[in-house]
């Protein structure tokens, strides 16, 4: 078997997580994290040149695609922001250097556990996979072996894997609602089959297992009531893997409920998946943006913006119809995007004042200014205003909806309205006013965290045709 | 089908839900420990007997991951942990055992209902399985919030973790089971045994969750 762009994204991330693990010395092995980041990138983009086939096991389709691209850029761009991070941190002495081969070495498993969990053509591998990624974060965010870090990763193990569990319970049912239709074995699991044979199924027993994997896939989603975990291990854990956490692994997670979501919906006699999807995200937007106000710590108030992102997103797929679905697309790319620069921020403002704490932090515009303004630009950028990408992708998720269901748009407006509030109180006083804090020049990697705003700032001016067309492609797909 | 052959898998599935019960009132953590050892048997006996219904060899595996592994490595290395940290004493109950118990019967009923409900056309002893492994689940989900010990509360995931091995294997013919039981395999031995006990231990001097509670990022 030839490998192709397919198995790249796999090989590539796997074959560097047992090289990075056997290296020693963090500046080689921070180099090579980014040389396979940017391999496993160049990969993926190669799709777009010839396309693979899919089989039994992987598979590629227009939605998948974008995830993918979507998850080796950010993967990249954090990778370089990863390697002057993670040199701060050791010169500091906050992680020892026996930690950092670890760190790499897990970096890269979460990347293949990330692009499998995207490529796979099979439920119970999927599933798989996402519980590798879980895994691996985990750790990652123990990392510090401190007490609150310890505290976070435990919380997040014990949450994330009753989700899991949950997950696999829904896994289990759909391949018994499907077994009676497409035979035993691996048929039964397989995403290509199932799609087709789906309108066949056994409703009831659809119904219950989407309601399993809501539950389970949208603890990962960090929907709320199931949202404890992500405050905490965003907070506590080193802040690259935060970027990639609320950039990338929460949008791994829903799309494993989008497939399944497309697979109720081709099932005439089974619930509509839409209605509940909206509604848990509703919920979560409104109060993550209520929890923003009383927040002490930098990161965790970026961590609750990330669940009222996550429900934005999750309640325009919900709404479903083409144009909610681009919406919806269209916000989690920019979310991706904005949040991880967000992140790549706060990781060095963190660095140079010392601590996470929004009270011992002031006036960074004048103390470090490229900083500072590049924070203000990413809070701009995700608290929705003109004329960035995320005010686009709000509107269109207003615009779309507001026809059919004017009265729940009028509430996600309102928790839209109240998540800016909260986060320009805390931006005034962080970014301006009295400085507080060292004032020690920052050494940090400016590039992509600016690459991923520019970016932002394009798309709400003018998105390129061959990208509305590709989403377009992609929102029909999913119904 | 033999009567027989059903008779047993149903002996053994709500043998594996009676044995949930009686985690869920086990105030001594040693207690805890051997109850559990017996939950990961019957499912070893459950798994081994579904595979020589189905003819399906290979859940033999899975069968035997749970006896060696789940029935007794872990217990022991749980056991040792108990004595290397000092905590025979006995655990802290978060509901009562009478209300902890109403609450199980509550969820196995409601199990009962959704399950059977939904499956009415699928083969019954599939469709028992499952309805007992769900119970399972909810007991497991109903021991991780009623307890607030890190031990226990691990204890409550594996017990969940068994249910979702009996459903597994009560799916016929599905593929993947054997991955997916080394799979939730690892997960607990590297978590939970490898690192997390012996650095919370090494850190905060108890696992208690509450006390671990105490250092939330978001207090002062």
């Amino acid at each position: 078997m030839t490998i192709d762009a397919l198995g790249g994204v796999l090989v590539i991330p796997a074959l560097s997580a047992c090289v990075l693990a056997a290296l020693p010395g963090y500046r080689l092995t921070s180099g090579l994290n980014v040389v396979a980041a940017l391999l496993t990138l160049l990969t993926a983009l190669s799709m777009f040149v010839v396309e693979p086939k899919s089989g039994s096991y992987l598979l590629v389709d227009d939605l998948n695609k974008v995830f993918i691209v979507l998850t080796t850029f950010v993967a990249f761009t954090t990778s370089v922001f990863s390697a002057s991070y993670i040199g701060h941190e050791i010169e500091i002495g906050r992680l020892k250097p026996g930690y950092v081969r670890f760190y790499h070495a897990m970096y890269q498993l979460l990347m293949f556990a990330m692009n499998l969990a995207l490529v796979a053509n099979n439920i119970g591998l999927m599933w798989v996979a996402i519980e590798l990624a879980t895994l691996t974060t985990v750790l990652m965010v123990g990392i510090y072996r401190t007490h609150e870090a310890l505290e976070a990763a435990w919380k997040y193990f014990i949450l994330g894997s009753v989700g899991i569990a949950l997950a696999l319970f829904g896994t289990i049912l759909v391949y018994m609602a499907a077994r009676p239709v497409t035979g035993e074995g691996l048929d039964a699991m397989v995403w290509t089959v199932l799609v087709t044979q789906a309108a066949r199924f056994d409703p009831a027993l659809l119904d219950v297992a989407f309601v399993f994997l809501l539950l389970g896939y949208g603890t990962k989603v960090g929907l709320a009531p199931l949202h404890a975990w992500l405050p905490d291990a965003h907070a506590e854990g080193p802040t690259p893997i935060s970027a990639v956490l609320s950039g990338l692994l929460l949008n791994v997670a829903l799309y494993a409920l989008l497939r399944f979501k497309m697979l109720l919906a081709l099932n005439p006699a089974a619930i509509a998946p839409g209605p509940l999807m909206a509604i848990m995200g509703l919920i979560s937007c409104v109060f993550a943006a209520f929890m923003l106000y009383r927040r002490r710590d930098i990161k965790r108030m970026f961590a609750y913006s990330s669940i009222e992102h996550m429900g934005i997103i999750v309640f325009a797929f919900g709404m479903g119809g083409p144009l909610a679905n681009f919406a919806g697309l269209l916000h989690m790319t920019m979310h991706s995007l904005t949040k991880s620069a967000i992140f790549f921020a706060v990781g060095h403002i963190a660095q140079v004042k010392g601590t996470q704490k929004i009270a011992d932090m002031g006036g960074l515009t004048v103390t470090h200014p490229v900083l500072g303004w590049g924070l203000v630009l990413g809070v701009i950028a995700i608290a929705g205003l003109p004329p960035l990408g995320i005010f686009m992708s709000e509107f269109l998720v207003v615009s779309s909806t507001f026809s059919h269901q004017p009265w729940l748009v009028l509430i996600l407006v309102f928790g839209i309205l109240v998540a800016l509030g909260g986060l320009f109180l805390r931006l005034n006083t962080i970014a301006f006013g009295e400085p507080r804090g060292p004032t020690a020049p920052a050494e940090a990697s400016y590039v992509p965290m600016f690459a991923h705003l520019a970016i932002v700032f394009m798309a709400g001016v003018y998105l390129p045709p061959p990208l509305v067309t590709g989403f377009q492609n992609v929102a029909r797909l999913l119904g | 089908m033999p009567a027989l052959v059903f008779d047993i898998a149903h002996l053994l599935a709500g043998s594996l839900v009676v044995m949930s019960f009686v985690q869920l009132y086990q105030d001594r953590l040693s207690a805890l420990i051997n109850v559990f050892a017996v939950h990961a048997l019957v499912l070893a006996l459950s798994v081994a007997w579904q595979a020589f219904a189905q003819g399906a060899p290979h859940l033999y595996i899975t069968a035997a991951i749970a006896l060696v592994f789940k029935a007794i490595i872990i217990p022991v290395a749980l056991r040792r942990i108990m004595v290397r940290l000092g905590i025979h004493r006995e655990i802290e109950v978060v509901v009562g055992v009478g209300p902890a118990m109403l609450l199980g019967i509550g969820l196995v009923a409601l199990a009962m209902v959704v399950m059977l409900r939904v499956t009415a056309e699928a083969d019954p002893l599939a469709r028992e399985d499952l309805a007992f492994a769900l119970s399972v689940v909810l007991l497991g989900l109903l021991m991780m919030v009623t307890r607030r010990n890190a031990v226990s509360q691990v204890i409550g995931f594996m017990s969940l973790e068994n249910g979702l091995v009996l459903a597994a294997t009560g799916a016929k013919g599905m593929p993947l089971v054997v991955e997916i039981s080394v799979a939730f395999s690892v997960l607990i031995a590297f978590i939970v045994i490898g690192i997390f006990l012996f650095r919370i231990r090494e850190r905060f001097d108890t696992v208690d969750m509450q006390a671990l509670d105490k250092f939330r990022g978001e207090r002062r």
